[in-house]
């Protein structure tokens, strides 16, 4: 044991040296390359309501409650992207399936003339990140009729976005359809 | 190989008997304790009769009703009780089968010769048997039983020796030489011996084996061992969760009685194996014993299955013991009649086997028809190594190996034929001995003496093979001879001209290589092999040193015994085996049978989990013990005849076994309880 | 739909198609022999073992390399606690995090030292860049390629001959590093940052959403983090919802690169066990024990998740995605299932769904793959546990054919047997005696703030906890409120138990072996790389492992089924 300590200590040093240190020069560098934005995150500007120009991430679902916008997935943590979590809920935990209810319930107040059929399960479901940055189709269209109503704009206009927004499956063979819920908002805005 | 196996009926009478007071006799906790299995079912059973107790006196009926309590205390002791017969049954077997061995050698009066000074004087005093010590002497005439076992150091005498063989022919025991042990028990046919005493009373092999038997002095065998580990680590699995259960029990408000933790528990740990498993063990050795052989630890029986390489002699085992003519080959211009008459006349005053064999060869009718009047018998002698006859008409005829008839061709004048020297060639590149014959100093012929190879052994060195075991025959015939009969017989190697190093030199190099190695022997220059062989059988023939070498002793003097001490030793193993997966496939069911019925009272949504409808809680957990009890006494039979071996190859082997044990030992229990549940929902 | 089910499959055969060839290449590297790298790396290596003052060459008996692997482990465990201790002042802390609790660092120091990484902290605010880099990803490497050395050492042990010379655990752990774990993070990192995980040193970001509310995002190097976190098994995330959250798994295509950094190396090692020992056949033997397990456990889970909660579907909606809650959109159902079980099967541990919302029955799975731990099992460490069921197996099947056990030419007797049982009973004890502890304890006080559920779904989220840590897996029903002293301490010595002994275990068993006198096959030997052998492991598997779990297993998640 005892001769083994000191290698054990320089060994551990020269691993941090090399695995940490210059391992992760290295990705930084290539990443300043590489990746979008510089690593820092793949950005997109938009007008928010308070007709400021700003920006938010692509890839960090944001909070839409306003019945003009599409709604995004509901969240456990209220889409507070520096404490990402799920709800952690047990399937047959009474109290949760009742707010799943309120959530459905809420939904279909907002959106008359919907079936509770018609309502996909993602729609009244927390992500398990609770920054899900996508919606399914599905739950995109169920809600092009309220929009419609709200904005004004025809349903056909919208159904076009939407199919528009709508990212195939990986390759078009893996994995499933999705709507960027930030993006088809920013789309929406930009509609006349 | 099993001509001489006695059948014995599993349970007999008498042995029933004894074993069932046996069965009680070990309930003491302190014999429980080394079958760590069996003693926490009786820990188990005891805690249940504290619980039935309290349930009597306490009036409460939180732990259930005392009837149902007291019905599971017994069954339990039951369980403890089969597991405790299981042992004593086998044991009560082996000792049978020793007994009456040792009948034979009981008190017998022995006439032992007392030294006075330094010199031996005839002076004989008849004593009992058993106050003979080791280096005594003792002497045995026509009629005596000898009364212990010993080595001749004069004399010379007809023995029947079938009191422990149960072979009736005679043998011949004579000072000096390998053939002068004696077993104590055997009876003098003829003529008379002096013989020292090599045993102290009581530590002979048969007194050391039936000790082994009975268990005072049986060692677990490491397998044995793992194994025993490998069930206690079971054990303690399951009270681990037996205790954890509690607790999660206790989470959910779901109160379990202690009968039901200790059913729970008891079925679930490995008790019919646990149970069987020394029952297993003695079986094995009484299994030895009843083939006649003499272990002298049950680590030779399992070392037995182990063996990868087997020494056999070929003399005796693969061959029978000599040579026979088996054709006659007649010189160019001798004609084929006329030379068959010359042969059989030099042989028929010949009482050698080989000798015998020429006029049997010859034919009835040709031996009918000669006539020896007046001939005068030349006797093999080693100056000559020739035989023959000198007929009245001054013909001599002569038959002996070629160099030796050469001489006398030679010494006449006579020229070899040359075809005859082919014949002689021929004959031995294929195994053979030529006998050349010679009619005054003219060749006449030549007759071909073939080894015999036994009937069958062909078969059983195939079987060996099957079972990944080497055979090597040991020979002294030149290397050409021996190929060719090892080839012909099916062994796989030989050791050819083979002096006792050879033999030794061959086991060191296998074992070396990794091998186990089994070879058998009698003489005193076989000991050192026998020593060094894993397994070293020694005839019971054979001489005392060879007997102290070895680990077993073959009472039969058979040189085939080998094989079936392997298949003993593989039953064995097996027979643990497969016992074992049955034991643990059997929990499957239990669980299915315990587990509901130990949470449906609180959480009725678990009678989901009853997948065999049990009737109730209580008749579920009654059936599962009670098939836990039943299955061991069920199984006894098996443990003791041992799962038979079948040389399929171990892949196919294990196929099947699993395909019975595993896939049986999860499916009869289903059925088992289920139907114990149908018998036990009428009472409840 | 079928999309999604293709791309489950895609990424298995992906994987075992990679894994082939790479199991030759690990075998390569640990045999010696001269591989691609060997320009790049020898002159370092070389440098670290000099200036270390290790000899790398020298031959080491299995004693003397559990010395040093404890040794050097318990120089990193110092550390780690060194640097979570004082996180809040050391540099690279833009978010200015505090420290860490004692209980908090030393549970976390220890499950990232035992590549388990349960984390009962959030990344976002209970760590900084610092510690994220020189504590977790250092030990995400380096425990990483502490398995593989040993999984290397076993494969050295068995190697037909005898000998107690069994390589160096040094010369191992640094080709681990340097040949196969490093190399193969550079790659990873770079798909991952080409689609947008993001590599900065810059602190949260705070950003005004088209709603109008103000929101923060924390963000990080987390690309150099995330493919060591998979390849090495380790499964630590950056963020609290590990590679759920967008930022640490961006897309699909990060999804399947990082289920199949996450596989490649616990299979790659089962081929390259067959390469090693010239074995081909007993490697398939094993992968096919292996795959069957997997198999009986993943597509259940996927067909139940599919199906979704019948409690929601109850409500009257459209259930055509199944059970979504804590799942990610851009997953899908059928790649959370299949990850769910990948994760656990070996133990990475980390998370793109959350297992705490999964159905009763998937939720078992899950419990039973770290249960078993075996089914591939972690980065080196899941052979390990493999060996453990192959010498019981080998033992009662020996039996079963009539011969003393052997395996690969060497007897089983009673004291492999010894540390075999003993191993077995640990992962009992941990598992089962762990949670009888917190049952006891919230029995006595219900009050505790522990569980997110109550009921049998609560005891799912406790015998969940203790089975995680045993395997040192690190997922988690993330409901269970486990940053307590309770859990923290009572966990990290679950942790360090069901780490180093499961190692030294086998390890102990193999190094015997090779000591012993080599046996050559004969028609009698048991062949342990047949289907019968298989079906023989398997059985002993489920039989030993998984049912002794079903009392308990009858009171979570089968209640829970049940009473849907």
């Amino acid at each position: 044991m005892k001769s083994n300590i000191l290698p054990a200590i320089k060994l551990t040093f020269l691993c941090i040296l090399f695995f940490v240190v210059a391992y992760t020069f290295v990705v930084w560098s290539i990443g300043q390359v590489v990746a979008p934005n510089n690593g820092k995150g793949e950005t997109v500007s938009y007008i928010n309501s308070k007709d400021n120009l700003k920006y938010g991430f692509v890839n960090i679902g944001q909070s839409f409650t306003h019945d003009n916008y599409f709604w995004s997935r509901p969240s456990a943590v209220g889409y507070n992207a520096a404490g990402s979590g799920g709800s952690n809920k047990g399937p047959t935990n009474t109290d949760y399936l009742k707010s799943v209810q309120q959530t459905l319930d809420t939904f279909l107040v907002h959106n008359p003339g919907i079936k509770k059929s018609q309502v996909p399960v993602d729609m009244i479901t927390a992500s398990g990140s609770g920054l899900d940055p996508d919606i399914s189709p599905k739950a995109a269209m169920i809600q092009v009729a309220r929009i419609a109503k709200v904005r004004n704009i025809s349903e056909e206009k919208l159904i076009v976005l939407v199919n528009q927004h709508t990212e195939n499956p990986l390759l078009g063979v893996f994995g499933p359809p999705k709507v960027n819920v930030l993006k088809l908002n920013i789309a929406l805005d930009n509609l006349k | 190989m099993a001509k001489r196996q006695k059948k014995v009926p599993l349970f007999e009478r008498s042995l029933v008997n004894d074993a069932f007071r046996q069965s009680f006799a070990k309930l003491d906790p302190r014999i429980m304790f080394h079958n760590p299995v069996m003693f926490t079912v009786e820990i188990g059973t005891f805690v249940m009769a504290v619980v039935t107790a309290y349930t009597l006196l306490a009036s409460s009926t939180s732990q259930g009703s005392p009837g149902y309590n007291l019905t599971i205390t017994f069954i339990l002791f039951l369980t403890v009780l089969f597991a405790n017969f299981a042992e004593a049954i086998a044991e009560a077997r082996g000792k049978a089968q020793a007994d009456s061995l040792r009948k034979t050698r009981e008190e017998t009066p022995a006439k032992k010769i007392f030294p006075l000074g330094d010199l031996y004087v005839n002076e004989i005093k008849i004593v009992s048997s058993s106050e003979l010590e080791k280096g005594d002497v003792f002497i045995c005439e026509t009629g005596d039983i000898i009364p212990s076992d010993g080595e001749i150091i004069e004399g010379i005498a007809t023995i029947d020796e079938s009191a422990i063989t149960g072979e009736s022919a005679p043998v011949i025991r004579e000072a000096g030489g390998d053939k002068s042990s004696v077993t104590g028990g055997t009876k003098v046919l003829s003529d008379k011996i002096k013989v020292q005493v090599t045993t102290q009373p009581g530590e002979s092999f048969l007194d050391k084996m039936i000790a082994l038997v009975e268990g005072a002095s049986r060692q677990k065998t490491p397998n044995e061992i793992a194994l025993t580990i490998l069930l206690a680590g079971f054990t303690l699995i399951f009270i681990i969760v037996c205790v954890t259960l509690k607790f999660y029990a206790d989470y959910a408000n779901t109160p379990i009685t202690i009968a039901a933790f200790v059913s729970l528990f008891v079925c679930l740990i490995p008790t019919t194996i646990g149970g069987l498993l020394s029952a297993i063990g003695i079986a094995g050795m009484d299994r030895a014993l009843r083939a006649n052989v003499i272990t002298k630890s049950g680590k030779a029986v399992e070392t037995a299955g182990d063996l990868d390489t087997i020494l056999l002699d070929k003399t005796g085992t693969i061959t029978i013991g000599n040579r026979k003519a088996t054709k006659f080959h007649a010189a160019t211009g001798i004609h084929e009649d006329d030379f068959i008459k010359a042969c059989a006349l030099s042989s028929l005053a010949d009482e050698t086997p080989e000798g015998k064999s020429i006029v049997e060869l010859a034919g009835k009718d040709v031996a009918k028809s000669l006539s020896l009047k007046d001939a005068v018998l030349i006797k093999f002698s080693a100056e000559t190594r020739t035989s023959g006859v000198s007929l009245p008409d001054g013909k001599q005829i002569r038959k002996g190996a070629y160099d030796a008839i050469k001489k006398i061709s030679d010494k006449e004048g006579n020229i070899f034929p040359a075809e005859t020297e082919k014949i002689v060639r021929d004959i031995s590149s294929n195994g053979g001995t030529p006998l050349v014959v010679s009619e005054n100093g003219k060749v006449t012929g030549v007759i071909e003496l073939q080894d015999i190879i036994k009937t069958g052994i062909r078969e059983r060195f195939d079987r060996l093979r099957k079972m990944g075991v080497k055979t090597v025959m040991v020979t002294g015939d030149n290397p050409l001879t021996a190929k060719y009969i090892a080839e012909k017989a099916g062994v796989d190697d030989f050791i050819a001209e083979a002096k006792p190093e050879d033999k030794m030199n061959y086991i060191r190099q296998e074992q070396h290589a990794g091998k186990l190695v089994a070879m058998m022997g009698d003489g005193t220059n076989d000991a050192p092999a026998l020593a060094q062989a894993d397994v070293g059988v020694a005839m019971n023939s054979g001489t005392q040193a060879a007997k102290e070498a070895g680990n077993m002793v073959d009472l039969d003097n058979d040189p085939t015994k080998l094989i079936e001490i392997v298949e003993i030793g593989k039953q064995l193993l097996m027979t643990r085996g497969t016992l074992t997966t049955f034991s643990i496939a059997n929990d499957v069911a239990k669980y299915f049978a315990i587990v509901p019925a130990l949470f449906i009272v609180s959480i009725p949504v678990l009678q989901s989990l009853n997948i065999m409808h049990l009737h109730s809680p209580e008749s579920a957990i009654l059936s599962a013990i009670i098939f836990n009890a039943l299955i061991i006494p069920a199984l006894i039979p098996l443990a003791l005849k041992g799962v038979a071996y079948k040389p399929i190859g171990a892949s196919a082997l294990l196929r099947r076994n699993l395909f019975i044990y595993g896939l049986g030992g999860i499916l009869v229990p289903f059925l088992g309880i289920k139907l114990i549940d149908l018998v036990v929902a009428i009472f409840i | 739909m079928n999309s999604e089910i293709f791309g489950v499959i895609f990424m298995f055969m992906a994987t075992v198609v990679l894994a082939i060839p790479f199991g030759k290449y690990i075998a390569k590297v640990y045999a010696g022999d001269k591989t691609i790298l060997d320009p790049v790396f020898n002159p370092i290596e070389k440098f670290f073992f000099r200036v270390s003052g290790i000899n790398g060459t020298k031959e080491m008996n299995w004693k003397q390399s559990m010395v040093a692997l404890l040794t050097i482990n318990l120089v990193w465990f110092l550390l780690a606690m060194l640097i979570l201790l004082n996180q809040g002042w050391l540099p690279l802390n833009p978010d200015h995090n505090p420290s860490q609790t004692p209980d908090l660092a030393f549970n976390t120091a220890v499950s990232f030292l035992v590549n388990c990484n349960l984390q009962d902290y959030s990344g976002e605010t209970g760590a900084t860049y610092f510690s994220q880099l020189f504590c977790f990803m250092f030990l995400h490497f380096v425990s990483a390629a502490t398995g593989m050395a040993a999984a290397a050492i076993l494969f050295n042990a068995m190697r037909e001959r005898t000998t107690d010379q069994l390589g160096n655990f040094y010369n191992y752990f640094i080709k681990s590093l340097t040949r196969i774990l490093l190399p193969l993070s550079v790659v990873v990192a770079i798909i991952f940052m080409l689609n947008g995980m993001p590599m900065t040193f810059e602190g949260k970001d705070t950003i005004q959403t088209m709603q109008g509310d103000t929101v923060q995002v924390s963000r990080g190097p987390v690309a150099a983090m995330i493919p060591i976190k998979h390849l090495g098994t380790n499964g630590g995330g950056w963020f609290g919802a590990n590679s759920a959250h967008p930022f640490e798994n961006p897309n699909y295509l990060t999804n399947m690169v990082e289920m199949i950094a996450q596989f490649l190396i616990p299979l790659a090692m089962v081929f390259a066990l067959g390469f090693y020992l010239k074995r081909k056949k007993l490697a398939w033997m094993i992968f096919g024990v292996m795959t069957t397990g997997f198999l009986c456990l993943v597509i259940p889970n996927m067909i139940m998740e599919q199906h979704g909660n019948p409690e929601i579907a109850r409500m009257g909606i459209d259930m055509g995605s199944g059970a979504m809650e804590g799942k990610e959109i851009r997953f899908g159902t059928p790649a959370s299932a299949y990850w769910s079980i990948l994760t656990t099967v070996i133990s990475t541990g980390s998370v793109n769904s959350m297992h705490d919302s999964f159905m009763p029955l998937s939720g078992m799975n899950q419990l039973l793959a770290m249960m078993v731990n075996a089914f591939y099992g972690g980065c080196g460490v899941g052979i390990l546990n493999f060996y453990i069921f192959i010498i019981i197996a080998v033992f009662i099947s020996g039996l079963m054919v009539g011969r003393t056990p052997e395996f690969l030419g060497k007897k089983i007797e009673a004291r492999e047997m010894k540390i075999a049982v003993m191993v077995t009973l640990l992962s009992a004890l941990l598992i089962k005696g762990g949670t009888a502890l917190a049952c006891y304890l919230f029995h006595r006080d219900p009050s505790l703030p522990w569980l997110n559920n109550t009921g049998f779904h609560g005891f799912t989220e406790m015998l969940y906890q203790f089975t995680s840590c045993n395997a040192n897996n690190g997922s988690g029903f993330e409901g269970l409120g486990d940053n307590t002293p309770f859990w923290n301490i009572s966990t990290a010595f679950v942790l360090i138990l069901g780490r180093y002994l499961p190692i030294i275990g086998p390890i102990a068993i193999a190094g015997i072996l090779a000591n012993k006198k080599y046996i050559p096959e004969s028609a009698g030997t048991l062949k342990t790389d047949t289907l019968t052998f298989g079906i023989m492991i398997f059985a002993v598997i489920i039989i030993l492992t998984a049912l002794s779990y079903f009392p308990a297993l009858a009171l979570g998640p089968i209640a829970e089924y049940f009473s849907m």
